[in-house]
């Protein structure tokens, strides 16, 4: 089984994030599993940017430890990442860093490599040594370049004249050194498998999932890490007729999105936590109006600024909370490309059928980092579904009511809503406690069945909202439980722990609110031992745990460091309760 | 042909004091939507928080009554998301010059095209008589027991620099005026805001219909030249002082339309909607396979 975990480093600026994802294309094509993850700081010109790419001929789901394959583009990687690599690990760096008095493990092979001067002989930028760098990391594990030439020519081949070709030579020159030098630095070999997979990072993904939905208009802010969502969009604007636009903050952001929602059009908006902050007020006036918006939330670690490129969970009490007063929002918290895929597209009906707002919670983990993903199980997902937009009154129907109510008490608590510019239809939708016409009214029992009718549709979506999953042993057993993008170290975890006779169960939540009380008690109550693992500092889906099941959990894992969980880690600390 | 009972509604009523100046123009927008005869389900009047931001309850038009300070977003949404709609955007001093100033001021650089009527009674008066950004230079009252040295706001000044097409202020006093200020706004293609000085007579000792009466004048008796931005902005000046006034001086209040100007609006640079509303676009069909192809 090959499992390599290539590493690129450098400065910023120096190509490092294209790099990364140029090296999970060619695992991809490579038919292999691929996962990658990227530390930065928060600027574009100078301090250190590394970029992980773990990819194996067996599933995998997140990041390791070890790098095999150390990439530098400057000394400092060297430096920086020498005690990640593993007994087989192989550096290639420019041979003009001198890194003699850098302690390297035993056994390490470093590669002194004509990074610049290729880029010189060539005549091309010296920005262009990563394509150098690519292409030699690339002839220490599989003979062929032309995977990699085909990336380049799909990249450039449309900007036309020599850009592709030069690439190309750069690109082949650096293959060409360390094939022709270096053939056994490197002892694992990949041997190409027939590729089903596609590679798609979180964010993507959350965009393609709103393109799908029949998403029509979105206000967006930039702020890391959902800023390529909002890139995604952009690009695919004109083709989709979506109109994406960039608020003046975060508050016009939520605000526009139930604008146009009012309007009758599908409208969402992203942002981080930050950002989420400013929207609050927003969130509760969404509810009020049951103006449907789907909000993405991409938790980073807080508070203020706090480290804006690193990941984090500790959102969770906040978007549940958020916002003065009583209210119900439904939030989904996907834990891999797949479901940021589906939760999305499901987001869009369940806000429209129950007219309230939908959070879907993510990390900067899951939203930037991408993943191979089988690409018929993404097509099977888009063609299955089924835009439903709830109860949205037809021009006809509109123009046919003589008294029309927009917040009419019906059983659901759902009443059907008129767009403007619908005749017969016209009706005042306001942030006051209002009557079924939607009047400010005070009275007590006026506020009662509206805060009544408000909660009914929680509870009529309910049914509707994916809860948990589980994965591993059913019978009494411990039991991991984690939510959002956790699942993905844990998954590997598990396998490895399989591997070495020991099984576990992992119980992952989806929803957040509604809370999945009873199918959590229900496990829980199946489980030798009980462990929680998350991102955050007090334990906040712990205490969630608590407050709706009554009970208490064993054990538990936090990292609050802007660093994922590895694998590795949730090993050794399941080990330590078996 | 769309008649003033068109635009009532039978259950209730507005609320201001007796005499308010939001009475003049909540008739001068019904007048004004009578006159430019627009179906009234194809308007939309969005409002903030105050006391006039109620304004919308009381016009039997679509109404979207948001948040403090923060019509103007939802305004400019609804304008993309149906560009076949006509808004009006009404908000107090406070909701405008105050807690949503920045919004108005990137709708005014967007050129989005909406109206934008701010009834000015420069006091907060929902919450009790609180001095508001466009209060006078010296205003002394409860919340200020020492004379403010904070100048007003100069609305009309803000909005010409920030790039509004369409700058013109009114008077509640006067409904003939406010009226065709109002029609020829909404007739206007760009963004227009129309600052119109509303007398608060529970709260606002000062500044009276009888003290607006001495004091205004209006732009088109003098020979104003609206398409000349340096002259709209001397006019601007003219009022709200950043200054006391001299022994035996008094104000003079332009009112009418500062400043016009033809430029593209948001809307007609978004080719996404140029030949049907985003409303009425069809959700069949939407296939991502080419995009889903492009990650392989």
């Amino acid at each position: 089984m090959v499992d390599i975990q290539w590493l690129i480093g450098g400065e910023a600026g120096y190509g490092i994030m294209t790099s990364g994802v140029v090296m999970g294309k060619i695992f991809t094509r490579l038919g292999h599993s691929v996962f990658d993850y990227v530390e930065y700081p928060s600027l574009i010109r100078g301090g250190h940017n590394a970029y992980y790419v773990r990819a194996s001929s067996s599933p995998i789901h997140s990041q390791k430890k070890t790098v095999d394959i150390l990439v530098a583009l400057n000394r400092h990687t060297v430096a920086k990442h020498a005690n990640e690599l593993s007994d087989h690990g192989v550096i290639i760096y420019d041979q003009d860093f001198k890194i003699d008095d850098i302690k390297l493990p035993p056994h390490v092979v470093a590669i002194p490599t004509p990074l610049v001067q290729i880029t010189r002989d060539q005549g091309v930028d010296k920005l262009m040594m990563n394509t150098v760098a690519i292409a030699s990391s690339l002839a220490l594990f599989y003979h062929d370049f032309s995977v990699y030439e085909t990336i380049l020519n799909d990249a450039f081949g449309r900007k036309g004249g020599d850009v592709a070709a030069k690439n190309i030579a750069v690109a082949k020159a650096g293959f060409d050194f360390i094939l022709k030098n270096h053939n056994d630095a490197f002892k694992e070999k990949v041997v190409k498998q027939e590729q089903k997979d596609v590679i798609i990072g979180g964010a993507e993904a959350v965009a393609l999932g709103a393109i799908r939905a029949g998403l029509k208009f979105a206000a967006i802010y930039p702020m890391t890490p959902v800023n390529t969502v909002m890139n995604v969009l952009a690009m695919h604007a004109l083709t989709y007729n979506i109109v994406v636009k960039e608020p003046e903050d975060e508050i016009a952001g939520i605000n526009m999105t139930i604008g146009a929602s009012f309007t009758g059009v599908r409208s969402m908006c992203a942002t981080s936590g930050g950002g989420f902050s400013l929207m609050t007020e927003g969130l509760g006036l969404a509810s009020q109006t049951e103006v449907p918006i789907v909000i993405i939330e991409g938790m980073r670690p807080g508070p203020a600024t706090g480290m804006p490129t690193w990941t984090d969970q500790g959102d969770l009490r906040f978007v549940l909370h958020a916002h003065q007063g009583d209210f119900p929002r439904i939030i989904l918290a996907p834990g891999d490309v797949f479901e940021a895929f589906s939760m999305t597209l499901h987001a869009f009906n369940l806000a429209d059928k129950y007219q309230l707002p939908v959070i879907v919670l993510v990390d900067k983990y899951l939203m930037e980092g991408h993943a191979t993903l089988e690409s018929e199980k993404l097509r099977t997902e888009s063609q299955n579904y089924k835009i439903e937009r709830g109860k949205i009154l037809t021009d006809d129907e509109a123009e046919k009511e003589t008294d029309y109510k927009r917040y009419h008490l019906v059983e659901d608590g759902i009443s059907p809503r008129s767009i403007p510019g619908q005749k017969g239809g016209i009706a005042l939708t306001g942030s006051d406690e209002h009557d079924e016409k939607g009047l400010y009214n005070e009275e007590a029992e006026v506020r009662i069945a509206m805060m009544n009718k408000r909660y009914k549709k929680l509870e009529m979506a309910t049914p509707e909202i994916p809860k948990v999953n589980t994965y591993g042993a059913d019978d009494k057993t411990l039991t991991i439980i984690a939510f959002g993008s956790t699942k993905l170290p844990v998954l590997d975890a598990m396998e490895v722990l399989k591997k070495e006779g020991i099984t576990i169960r992992f119980l992952q939540i989806l929803s957040i609110s509604p809370f999945p009380a009873v199918e959590v008690t229900n496990i829980l109550n199946n489980s030798t031992k009980t462990f929680v693992i998350e991102g955050n500092y007090s334990g906040q889906l712990e205490g969630l745990i608590k407050e709706h099941t009554g009970l208490s959990i064993n054990n538990h894992f936090r990292k609050y460091d802007g660093r994922p969980f590895y694998f590795e880690e949730i090993v050794e600390e399941v080990k330590k309760l078996i | 042909m769309t008649e003033l009972k068109d635009l009532e509604i039978s259950y209730d009523n507005p609320n201001w004091c007796p005499g308010c100046g939001d009475f003049g123009i909540w008739v001068s927008i019904k007048n004004a939507i009578v006159q430019l005869n627009l179906n009234p389900w194809e308007v939309v009047l969005v409002s903030g928080i105050g006391c006039s931001s109620k304004l919308p309850y009381w016009v039997k038009t679509y109404g979207f009554n948001g948040l403090h300070g923060r019509p103007m977003p939802p305004a400019e949404a609804i304008r993309l998301a149906n560009n076949g709609l006509t808004v009006i955007v009404i908000g107090g001093d406070g909701d405008q010059y105050g807690e949503g100033f920045n919004h108005l001021i990137h709708a005014a650089r967007r050129n989005v095209n909406l109206t934008l009527i701010v009834h000015d009674n420069q006091i907060y008066g929902l919450t009790t008589g609180q001095y508001s950004p466009a209060s006078d230079l010296g205003t002394k009252n409860k919340v200020t027991p020492v004379p403010t040295v904070e100048v007003p706001i100069n609305a009309m000044s803000l909005a010409l620099s920030a790039g509004a097409t369409f700058v013109a202020r009114g008077f509640a006093g006067d409904t003939k005026q406010e009226t065709e200020l109002i029609v020829e706004g909404v007739k206007h293609k760009g963004f227009s805001i129309i600052d119109t000085m509303q007398p608060c007579v529970t709260f606002n000792h000062k500044n009276t219909y009888s003290w607006f009466y001495e004091r205004v004048y209006k732009l088109d008796k003098i020979g104003h030249d609206q398409k000349n931005k340096i002259k709209a902005f001397e006019r601007a000046e003219e009022w709200p002082l950043k200054r006391f006034l001299k022994e035996g001086e008094r104000e003079h209040i332009p009112t009418g339309i500062f400043f016009v100007e033809d430029r593209p609006t948001w809307e007609e640079g978004v080719p996404q909607i140029s030949k049907q509303p985003l409303v009425h676009q069809s959700l069949e069909n939407i296939d991502i396979n080419p995009l889903i192809e492009e990650l392989m």
